[in-house]
């Protein structure tokens, strides 16, 4: 791997028209990835997924070069109907369309980073190898006061022309005083056997409400790593939903720093998995103030032997007393090789807080379906309509409307 | 409430922290094979037993320390330890207890266990461990009647070597982590216990750990086989001096269950905390672990914490056999500058196994406190149970308390629940409690044992009585 690491980063800096100082950062984060690898299940985050076996086993030998001097072609089938959005369209990794028709222009500035930012303090080597190899990182600069009218839509459309390959993403988000943004994540793809590899950054200022629907629904053979990370001033609101369920691998990271008084965070998810796919969210929310509040809701079917993880952990500091932090995470096991891992933490080092955290996992309960039975439907029809239930719970806290219900069509429950 | 005002008094400070003045034979210091044989020839081993020590010594000497532990502590020098160390008395061994070294029964005394008076009353069957070696055993007439064995493991190596034999080792191998190693190379003495078939043992058989000389390790093991259909209820009480330098303490204790036998394991641990600016203390790393080996067994761990500077132990049930039951109570209670990282660990091997984890830990001070735990139900335990609580209460604003619980269902016909919460303990109860006439220490107390009173109702009588002491005295001072 050492090898064709080396030779794909030539490629890229050659292509790339980058400053000395870019390079000099770039080259640095590939030493480390070539150090460390892909995080394995030696490391306490990834003990439930070894991503280092799981690209063996659905990849085997990746590269790393993407070339992005050509455009491709943007298919708008693909566009999501009823429900007018603004767009940025991802191909293939590269930037193919940014629009905001449906905004006022002076409000929204897209600044165009060519400068690799080494913010993300995510310990793990996935983002020393987003660092070297992301090519463009473009920053959405939402100004004061400003509420975006329709919602964003983030397309990662991939077509047939690329397989093995490593795609490295990056967005900078900044939402200024009373702003507001809602954006949704949508996975179409019609490759096989990717890495992608995403990492996101929003900046909350007071005030500000940041809605963020990451939505894999289309079954693909891929293999997919994201990580949020959400600083949040004085008053603001986060609210991620996650529907895990398309790709082969997916591991969503949410890592929440509650920096203002009153901050709250919320995060919802859920797992809908067949065959043997292997999906994973890991959360931290840091309460680091007074007065600020998490709330996250994670529910999971899982059938054949698909396999889902939940690592949730509530840090409270020292400061941050009056904290409720509340976590629960249920799942749904229908068949005899389906695996439900868990590992919800509570780190608290301040005493006036209410956290508190739960998870269950079981089977159907055979007596609901008995009663559903015994009132004429189907043990197919019970099954479902109690799944739906116990889906629709989660489905439930989007507090958007409009989107609500392009994730309910998505999934098929029926109300 | 002048009584109980004077006895708080009395056991305000740490009242076990004398240290007893009595020649000792030690081995040389350090950690090698000459050690080991030196323990071994010292203990008369046969031979099998001093290869069982060295088996696990080269296996050691492949391991490296732990550190993914919450509390962190300075790096152990293993060199500078003594591994043996014996009051000079006991070279051979007295017959009866009217042999023994009178100051040996003089610190028997203080430590509240009259080992001659309790010859004679009803009561309770003592094996006392001091240091390296177990200096008496209690009724053992009256256990033998019963077919019962309880001894130092020491002498059931020589007298019963096909049962240590058997059992030693099949629960903790040789090959476990760095801590049971390490006991499995150097360990000098402990109880052992075999409960023939059927019978159920008339009396709480339990050992009484001293660590007395300083600079010394304390590593005992324990052997408890409760055959087909017996039951025993066992009980551990500690203490040590209080000395400036940390000591530390890695026992290994074994528990096996054959068919529909059940084994009860109560701890009050209660090893030297440290002093109020975290000096001294104990390191107390303990590797506990039972097998409900048969159907129908069961074992259940009921442990109260509230010594040590650092508790770092997560008894375990494996639950092989069919419908075999694990339970697993536990009060912490952190204060000062002590750490705790200790939970339980339930692997559920066998049909319709279910277990239960009833987790309650306090922290007061700058004391720190984790709750560790895992529930695995794999994928041949079919109709399997696991509930699992742990609360955490938080006394002021420099502490901490966190839960770490580690849950993995691979069964779709079984069950796992899981529950934790972190508080304060309200103004409203105080308020109400003091309304009624408690001043503010009684009534934080009141509500402690509340709070506690779940795990406490598990513990024997006079251990719940004494339990329930110190749960109040660890807390002291840590109101206001």
């Amino acid at each position: 791997m050492k090898e064709q690491l080396q030779k794909d980063f030539k490629n890229i800096i050659k292509n790339l028209n980058l400053s000395q100082k870019d390079i000099e950062i770039k080259k640095f984060s590939l030493d480390n990835f070539i150090e460390k690898g892909f995080p394995n299940r030696k490391e306490e985050d990834w003990r439930f997924s070894d991503l280092n076996q799981i690209i063996k086993k659905n990849i085997g030998e990746l590269s790393f070069y993407c070339d992005y001097t050509s455009t491709n072609k943007v298919d708008t089938s693909v566009f999501v109907d009823g429900l007018e959005h603004n767009k940025i369209v991802f191909i293939n990794g590269r930037i193919e369309k940014i629009d905001f028709d449906y905004e006022k222009k002076n409000q929204i500035e897209i600044i165009d980073q060519s400068e690799t930012i080494n913010r993300f303090s995510n310990n793990n080597s996935l983002s020393d190898l987003n660092n070297a190899f992301t090519s463009k990182c473009f920053k959405i600069l939402v100004k004061k006061g400003y509420q975006l009218s329709k919602p964003l839509i983030i397309y990662h459309t991939f077509n047939s022309k690329i397989w093995s390959k490593n795609i490295n993403l990056r967005l900078d988000f900044e939402l200024n005083e009373d702003s507001s943004l809602r954006v949704i994540d949508l996975f179409n793809e019609a490759s096989e056997k990717n890495f992608l590899n995403i990492f996101y950054n929003f900046d909350l200022k007071k005030n500000a409400i940041l809605k963020n629907y990451k939505l894999d629904k289309l079954e693909n053979k891929n293999v997919k790593y994201s990580f949020n990370n959400i600083e949040q001033d004085k008053n603001s609101i986060s609210e991620t939903f996650i529907l895990s369920s398309g790709s082969n691998f997916f591991k969503n990271e949410i890592n929440c720093n509650l920096n203002g008084k009153y901050a709250s965070a919320f995060v919802n998810g859920i797992f809908s998995l067949n065959n043997d796919k292997h999906h994973e969210i890991r959360t931290i929310i840091n309460h680091l103030t007074e007065n600020t509040k998490s709330y996250q809701l994670i529910k999971s079917v899982l059938e054949q032997s698909s396999k889902a993880v939940y690592q949730g952990k509530i840090f409270v500091n020292p400061q941050a007393q009056k904290t409720d932090g509340y976590q629960l995470s249920k799942a749904i096991l229908l068949n005899k090789e389906s695996e439900f891992n868990a590992k919800p933490e509570l780190e608290i080092y301040a005493d006036d807080v209410k956290c508190s955290h739960g998870s269950a996992s079981g089977s159907l309960n055979e007596d609901s379906i008995f009663y559903l039975m015994s009132r004429g439907l189907s043990y197919q029809q019970s099954r479902e309509l109690l799944i739906n239930g116990f889906l629709l719970d989660v489905v439930e806290k989007i507090t958007d409307s409009e989107i609500k219900n392009l994730v309910k069509n998505m999934i098929g429950i029926k109300e | 409430m002048d009584n109980r005002q004077k006895e708080i008094d009395n056991l305000k400070d740490y009242k076990y922290g004398f240290s007893t003045d009595i020649e000792n034979i030690k081995a040389p210091k350090g950690l090698n094979e000459e050690v080991i044989k030196f323990i071994s020839k010292i203990k008369k081993e046969p031979e099998w037993m001093l290869n069982f020590r060295l088996k696990a010594f080269e296996r050691f000497k492949l391991l490296k320390e732990p550190n993914w532990q919450k509390p962190k502590y300075p790096k152990i020098d293993y060199q500078d330890l003594y591994y043996y160390s014996a009051p000079k008395s006991m070279k051979n061994k007295p017959k009866s207890l009217d042999e023994l070294d009178p100051k040996l029964l003089e610190t028997y005394k203080k430590l509240g266990i009259p080992l001659q008076e309790q010859a004679r009353l009803n009561g309770i069957a003592v094996d006392a461990v001091f240091d390296s070696v177990s200096v008496a055993t209690t009724f053992r007439e009256e256990l033998t009647k019963h077919g019962i064995i309880f001894c130092p493991i020491s002498e059931a190596i020589q007298k019963h070597p096909d049962l240590v034999k058997k059992y030693l080792g099949s629960v903790i191998p040789t090959t476990d982590h760095f801590f049971a190693t390490l006991n499995s190379a150097v360990f000098t003495d402990g109880s052992f216990a075999y409960i023939p078939e059927g019978v159920r043992c008339p009396m709480e058989l339990s050992t009484y750990f001293r660590i007395n000389a300083s600079n010394t390790g304390q590593f005992e093991r324990t052997l408890i086989i409760a055959d087909k259909g017996s039951y025993v209820s066992y009980l551990e009480g500690c203490t040590a001096p209080m000395r400036d330098e940390n000591q530390l303490h890695a026992a290994n204790v074994e528990l096996i269950a054959l068919d529909d036998a059940e084994i009860k394991y109560s701890t009050v641990q209660n090893w030297y905390p440290g002093d109020k600016d975290g000096k001294g203390g104990i390191y107390n790393f303990v590797t506990k672990r039972g097998l409900c080996k048969g159907k129908n067994s069961k074992i259940s761990w009921t442990q109260v914490e509230t010594g040590s500077a650092i508790t770092w132990k997560y008894p375990s049930c494996i639950l092989k056999g069919d419908n075999s039951v694990g339970e697993f109570y536990s009060i912490a209670i952190t204060n000062n500058f002590q750490k705790a990282d200790t939970g339980t660990k339930m692997i559920h091997l066998g049909k319709n196994t279910k277990s239960k984890i009833i987790s309650k830990g306090i922290s007061a001070g700058n004391s720190d406190m984790t709750y560790r735990g895992l529930v695995d139900i794999s994928s041949k335990a079919q109709n399997s149970n696991n509930y699992t609580q742990c609360d955490s209460l938080l006394m002021g604003n420099k502490c901490g308390a966190h839960t770490v619980p580690y849950i993995r269902n691979k069964n779709s016909e079984s069950n796992i629940a899981h529950e934790a919460t972190t508080s304060k303990i309200s103004e409203e109860q105080l308020h109400y409690c003091q309304q009624r006439g408690l001043n503010p220490e009684e009534a934080v107390g009141l509500i402690v044992n509340g709070f506690c009173k779940e795990v406490l109702q598990q513990l024997p009588m006079e251990f719940a009585v004494e339990a329930q002491k110190l749960v109040g005295i660890s807390l002291e001072g840590s109101v206001g």
